[in-house]
């Protein structure tokens, strides 16, 4: 049955590519805006959270409470005082004005903190697992990880759907002008945008400084995950994501099984094949 | 009545060549009045500046914004390990495979990348460099996560006594530098030059002008990866150690010559000269603090795209009209040659 | 009173010029049409007044006050309503969902989603649909729908008969007609001269960015109108 557990590993690592993926989603599809410093904006979160943890003696969960707040405001100031700027320049401006905050991101935690590397402790949840019959283990943590997911997936799908803001969030999506004219302050929104995104992003940070050791340069690979798990998915498709998070993590998890070292390389493998055959992912959606 | 010709160049731009030939013959020059440590410096100077040329190349004329040619410094530096370690080669010879090794591996990444367009290509070349990073760390040939070394003998092989291959490493990279260079530059001034400006400007106009732009476009990658190869091999040779965390290191390799392009001014000849030599005056300056030079340079790349998106020398060539590298076409009134009977 | 006066209004896209020294005024309650060929600059006009174009902060003054330099967004605020050329209904939007969007400014007033079901009955049977799967006159009631749901005091009408046929042309000027009756202003654009001078009681003529010609639509003579029009 080690197959089993193999593919529900994956599964459920699938979760926090998901969580990892959903901001970049956010921004790419209300904005059309790649955020190259993504990842650095998931460590930094972490860091906030150990900042904060160190501060208040709060758990990492339970910081949440101060960091969503703090990311949301980062996010929101990002956009509203760089990034807006950018939208009206063509490709290189977004792209090299993230990559430069990018980098500032990751040598500042660099000079602020050292190169050392942390992990957040949230004591034995991390370590506990549910066992069922055949031999399967599946861990509480991860588990814990893909339900939060879900539940943030849900809440987009509610906000996108069922309130004026996320009324809002798909007209200027879809012609950004026209909302203009009606009454939408474009650039308000974009970082209010932003800002909802920096909330999932701290989550999914909090949550995967958990597992994983992080330290200032662990931004861009998260960047990769999830950008791979969203073009896997396909663009402008939340619950796309979510599968193409699946297909990573099991495609890494098979890896991992073959040999622990290959984890990482077997994703991004799967990614470029993919990539060939089926350029616009599993579930494409968006009209461009 | 007054006729329109097309001029290529402005009385600065005849005059600076010669100016830039004289400190060429300097440089040439230098082992024989130089000292190896800035000798060294020099060197560097020189191979930033040629894969700067060439992701300015890539990006700023092709439209092709890549943040994975890193992946071809590494394929360029381990090709030339492998050769001469593994395979006996002439350290000489294996230099020359480099480059044209790295433009074929380009060509199957290009299948793959090619399917994606704007800051999604960037990341997409980005994880090409990382499985060639991953891959290297993982074959043991290569010398797994640790990498491989130079061995004496192959070292010798540059030149018999160290001053010897301190020169000959010295000219080589400058060579290299001004054949890239040189490369850029006649590419740019030629049709195929006139045919990028074209794609950036407008990919569907030109292509509707008959323009075909995925095979132009295909074939600056491949010869900007091939180049870049090359550069690699030479940068490893000097380092005599490679490893996967160097050879395909993003910040090496790519931040660094993206600041240089974008500081200096994109899209034009001109500018990665100007961003390399603000890139070595700032790490010179601020080397006793760590990496505040890094976050200087991305705060600097930031103003610069918002306020200035041409960079220094847009700025500068745009207020006092000058060109020093002629490439583009200009219309000139020009009298009538036959004195006004016409 | 004058509720909107454009003063020597000139704009630009980029170094083209496309509108010179326009002026043009609209009382409150009136309906005034805006006919001139394709290019003469009768949406760039529109969009100057609405504020997607920038222009000279005193070149147009709405209930007196000076807005050329307010955010388009701000003047929906203010009471200005477009129903843009070529509908611009947001494609991922039900016909409801673009209804309550043009409500986004929560502006106080008439029209709510009930009262526009009202005037386009057909539309309330489709309010669940994309809004681009109507027809076309269906998706250009949508359209002033949507501007009515910010209760403008002046709203702006692009091209309603765009691609239209004549029939259902008809229809959307008969409810026009109920608009203006609540005491709606209304500049109308249009190619489709009749149905703009029929519907309007005065009438501005542009001819390449410039105001060629003006009048009281009664009694007007056509032939003068086509030389204007025309340039002639």
């Amino acid at each position: 049955m080690e197959w089993l557990n193999t593919i529900i590993q994956g599964t459920l690592l699938g979760g926090i590519y998901a969580l990892f993926a959903i901001g970049l989603s956010l921004s790419f599809g209300i904005m059309r805006l790649v955020n190259i410093a993504h990842g650095d904006l998931i460590v930094l979160s972490a860091y906030v959270a150990l900042v904060v943890g160190q501060g208040t003696g709060l758990d990492p969960i339970s910081s949440l409470i101060i960091v969503v707040p703090v990311m949301f405001l980062v996010g929101y100031a990002l956009q509203r005082g760089l990034l807006n700027q950018t939208l009206s320049g063509g490709l290189l401006p977004p792209l090299l004005v993230s990559f430069g905050i990018s980098i500032i991101i990751q040598n500042g935690l660099l000079q602020g903190f050292g190169a050392y590397t942390h992990r957040l402790q949230e004591g034995a949840i991390e370590t506990a697992s549910l066992r069922f019959p055949g031999g399967i283990a599946v861990g509480v943590y991860p588990l814990l990880v893909f339900g939060v997911a879900l539940l943030a997936l849900a809440s987009l799908q509610i906000l996108f759907y069922q309130t004026g803001l996320g009324r809002a969030f798909r007209a200027v999506s879809d012609d950004a002008d026209t909302a203009e004219l009606m009454g939408v302050d474009n650039r308000k929104l974009y970082a209010v945008a932003l800002g909802i995104a920096m909330i999932f992003t701290a989550i999914a940070g909090v949550l995967f400084a958990i597992r994983t050791n992080f330290d200032p340069a662990a931004g861009p690979i998260r960047l990769i995950l999830a950008f791979e798990a969203v073009i896997i998915g396909g663009l402008g498709s939340m619950w796309g994501t979510l599968i193409g998070g699946i297909v990573l993590g099991i495609a890494q998890s098979v890896g991992a099984a073959l040999s622990p070292t290959w984890q990482i390389l077997a994703g991004h493998l799967a990614f470029l094949v993919i990539l060939i055959i089926r350029p616009s992912g599993l579930f494409p959606r968006t009209r461009d | 009545m007054e006729t329109v010709r097309v001029e290529r160049g402005t009385r600065t731009s005849y005059i600076f060549p010669a100016v830039a030939l004289i400190a060429l013959a300097v440089l040439i020059a230098m082992p024989w009045w130089g000292e190896a440590g800035q000798m060294r410096l020099v060197a560097e100077m020189a191979y930033y500046l040629a894969l700067a040329q060439l992701w300015n190349l890539l990006a700023g004329y092709a439209g092709l914004v890549s943040v994975g040619q890193q992946a071809y410094v590494g394929l360029g530096g381990y090709a030339l390990f492998y050769l001469t370690g593994a395979l006996n080669v002439n350290v000489y010879v294996a230099l020359l495979i480099a480059g044209p090794f790295a433009g074929l591996l380009s060509i199957p990444v290009s299948i793959a990348v090619f399917r994606l367009r704007g800051a999604y290509f960037a990341i997409g070349t980005w994880v090409v460099s990382e499985v060639f990073a991953l891959s290297a760390s993982l074959i043991a040939v290569l010398g797994a996560g640790s990498g491989l070394s130079l061995t004496p003998a192959i070292v010798r092989q540059i030149a018999p006594d160290r001053a010897g291959r301190e020169t000959m490493l010295y000219l080589m990279t400058l060579a290299v530098s001004a054949i890239v260079f040189g490369v850029v530059y006649l590419l740019l001034r030629s049709r195929h030059g006139l045919a990028l400006t074209a794609i950036r400007d407008s990919e569907p106009a030109s292509a509707s002008l008959g323009v075909n732009t995925f095979r132009t476009k295909f074939i600056i990658y491949i010869v900007t990866a091939a180049c870049t190869g090359l550069v690699g091999g030479l940068i490893f040779l000097q380092k005599l150690r490679i490893s996967p965390e160097a050879g395909f290191s993003i910040n090496d390799w790519t931040v660094v010559v993206i600041f240089m392009v974008v500081i200096g001014g994109i899209g034009t000849l001109e500018g990665p000269f100007i961003g390399m030599l603000v890139f070595i005056v700032l790490r010179e300056l601020l080397a006793d603090y760590g990496a505040y030079y890094l976050i200087l340079m991305g705060a600097l790349a930031i103003i610069v795209m918002l306020k200035a998106p041409s960079g220094i020398w847009g700025y500068i060539s745009h207020r006092f009209n000058i060109e020093l590298f002629p490439v583009g076409r200009r219309l000139a009134l020009a009298p009538a040659e036959d004195g006004g009977k016409k | 009173m004058t509720l909107l006066q454009t003063q020597n209004l000139s704009a630009f896209y980029g170094d083209f010029q496309a509108l010179f020294d326009v002026s043009v005024g609209v009382e409150e309650g009136e309906t005034v049409a805006i006919i001139g060929a394709n290019g003469a600059g009768k949406t760039t006009f529109l969009r100057a007044v609405v504020g997607a174009l920038e222009t000279g902060p005193d070149m147009v003054l709405f209930e007196g006050q000076p807005i050329g330099h307010h955010t388009a967004h701000d003047i929906v605020r203010l009471g200005i309503a477009m129903a843009p050329e070529g509908r611009r209904l947001f494609p991922s939007l039900s016909v409801e969902e673009n209804l309550l969007l043009g409500g986004y400014s929560k502006r106080p007033g008439p029209w709510n989603l009930k009262r526009v079901y009202e005037l386009f009955p057909r539309l309330h049977e489709l309010r669940r649909l994309p809004a681009t799967d109507l027809s076309g006159g269906q998706q250009q009631m949508t359209t002033v729908g949507r501007a009515l749901m910010s209760n403008p005091r002046l709203l702006l009408c692009d091209e309603l008969s765009l691609g239209l046929a004549p029939v259902v042309i008809r229809d959307i000027y008969e409810c026009l007609g109920k608009i203006t009756a609540e005491g709606t202003t209304v500049v109308l654009v249009e190619q489709d001269i009749n149905r703009a001078l029929d519907a309007s009681a005065r009438f501005y003529c542009f001819q390449e960015g410039k105001l060629a010609l003006t009048a009281p639509t009664k009694g007007f003579d056509r032939a003068a109108i086509s030389a204007a029009y025309f340039g002639i």
